[in-house]
């Protein structure tokens, strides 16, 4: 990050700014994503008319990045028209897509509305691979033709490359691939628990060796595996603690569904309003829930503030925490990445360990009672 | 000399926080933070004022600076946020993109 976005961003949390928002348009698509965490039925996503109002009021509250993403975004009818308007209104619009409905046309308005840049999501440079994963016949290739036109165009096109089990081997021709069509590429290895709460979808993360592999791969660290597998730095101080945030999600983020809920981040589904019933400034200023999370430092985590971690080796999403079952608890798909990264347990993987243990030995003192849940222990 | 005129253009993101202007430019992505001077004349370049008259009523007006060096100040400003494509300068009125 910028030195000036960090001062910026630091701005905002003194003045109470939603300074960042991603907005799902819908959550219709046409892939079928194995992985994917949403729920494609539409249940009454928000009319041009609602959108354009919640638009006006983003920029009125001070919010300056939007990411416009789905589902597929250009499923609506209305999609340039909702773009039109959130570029006359000035904010910085990055869009979330998997490009196969953008031709020609398309591109041409793309490119006219001076975006920050469109993600686009590619899995493999391979099609049977890619298009395995998100179930539509010819992706890939509709995908890659876009991106094409895109690139020719000017417009900045960044890879995201989600790792999972069926393509992990593949990344590098995905790079490889960015690299050939003038894109930028980024790697996410976590794949998330679905919005409502189901995690079947964790089976189909990549396997501890070969999150060693990608964390150990300077090609796509940013910086070199010696400095980010360092050993962690030990707890933070009591007032590191007292001062330091878990994130931004509340604090200068917020996410907004197509059905007009807001949540603190598209991984942490608390709701705290609806944009329908109540104006968007009012939820991210008052509602009981963004209170709450915005009153959460890293000293008021009981397990997390006293790891060996802290903040250095440790990337903790309270809505992961969340989706387990306390915003103050640790994530443990965090910790096993902190721990991937040093080779040094997480105080959260020691009390899941020892929770393990003592419920293991009550089963064997007294068989006929039920042994206690880790999270009891 | 001849007057220069200046607009914004809509090749940017742009928002006030805290009473500065924060520019994103599209071209390269570059962020600026504008003081508070130079958020009113980025705000007044309507492309039909010339800049000396928008030094001289939203500037010079608010702030206690002194006109040759503020217009001169302003003159530098232009230049630099003319190279990332956020404004256009001209001698002629500039007529508003479509």
């Amino acid at each position: 990050m910028s030195a000036l976005i960090q001062e910026m961003s630091d701005k905002a949390q003194r003045l109470g700014v939603p300074l960042a928002v991603q907005f799902d348009l819908t959550y219709r698509c046409n892939e079928r994503c194995v992985h994917c965490y949403l729920d494609h039925d539409d249940r009454g996503e928000m009319t041009t008319a609602e959108i354009r109002e919640l638009l006006d009021q983003m920029a009125e509250a001070g919010v300056f990045f939007l990411t416009l993403s789905g589902g597929e975004i250009m499923l609506r009818r209305d999609f340039f028209e909702i773009v039109e308007h959130a570029r006359r209104l000035s904010f910085c619009v990055k869009l979330k897509t998997n490009a196969v409905m953008i031709h020609q046309p398309e591109a041409a308005r793309i490119q006219a509305l001076a975006l920050d840049s469109v993600q686009i999501s590619v899995y493999s440079h391979r099609d049977e691979v890619h298009d395995a994963i998100t179930k539509l016949p010819g992706s890939l290739k509709r995908t890659i033709a876009a991106v094409r036109l895109l690139v020719e165009r000017g417009v900045k096109v960044v890879f995201a490359n989600v790792l999972m089990r069926e393509n992990f081997q593949d990344y590098p021709g995905v790079q490889a691939l960015a690299a050939e069509v003038g894109a930028q590429f980024t790697i996410d290895p976590t794949i998330t628990p679905m919005m409502d709460g189901n995690r079947s979808i964790l089976n189909l993360n990549i396997e501890r060796a070969q999150l060693q592999q990608v964390f150990r791969d300077a090609s796509i660290l940013g910086t070199s595996p010696q400095e980010f597998c360092a050993p962690p730095a030990g707890p933070p101080t009591a007032e590191d603690a007292q001062n330091t945030l878990p994130c931004s999600a509340g604090h200068t983020f917020c996410y907004v569904s197509p059905y007009g809920d807001v949540y603190p981040c598209v991984q942490f589904p608390l709701p705290t309003g609806n944009v329908r019933t109540s104006r968007f400034l009012d939820i991210w200023k008052h509602s009981p829930q963004m209170t709450e999370v915005r009153s959460i430092t890293i000293s008021d985590l009981p397990v997390c503030s006293t790891c060996s971690h802290g903040e250095g080796s440790c990337s903790r999403c309270p809505g992961l925490a969340y989706m387990e079952g306390n915003m103050r608890g640790p994530s443990s798909q965090d910790c096993e990445k902190s721990f991937v990264r040093t080779g040094v347990e997480t105080a959260g993987m020691s009390i899941h360990r020892e929770a393990r243990l003592v419920a293991g030995l009550v089963q064997i003192r007294n068989s006929t009672e039920r042994p206690h849940s880790p999270q009891a222990v | 000399m001849s007057p220069m005129y200046i607009a914004r253009t809509r090749e940017v993101a742009a928002r006030l926080l805290g009473g500065e202007m924060m520019i994103m430019s599209a071209r390269d992505s570059t962020l600026f933070s504008l003081n508070e001077t130079a958020t009113a004349i980025w705000q007044a370049a309507d492309g039909v004022t010339p800049l000396t008259e928008i030094v001289e009523r939203s500037v010079c007006a608010n702030f206690e600076v002194d006109p040759v060096a503020a217009l001169r100040d302003a003159e530098e400003l232009v230049e630099g946020l003319a190279k990332h494509g956020i404004l256009k300068v001209s001698n002629q009125p500039i007529a508003e993109e479509k």
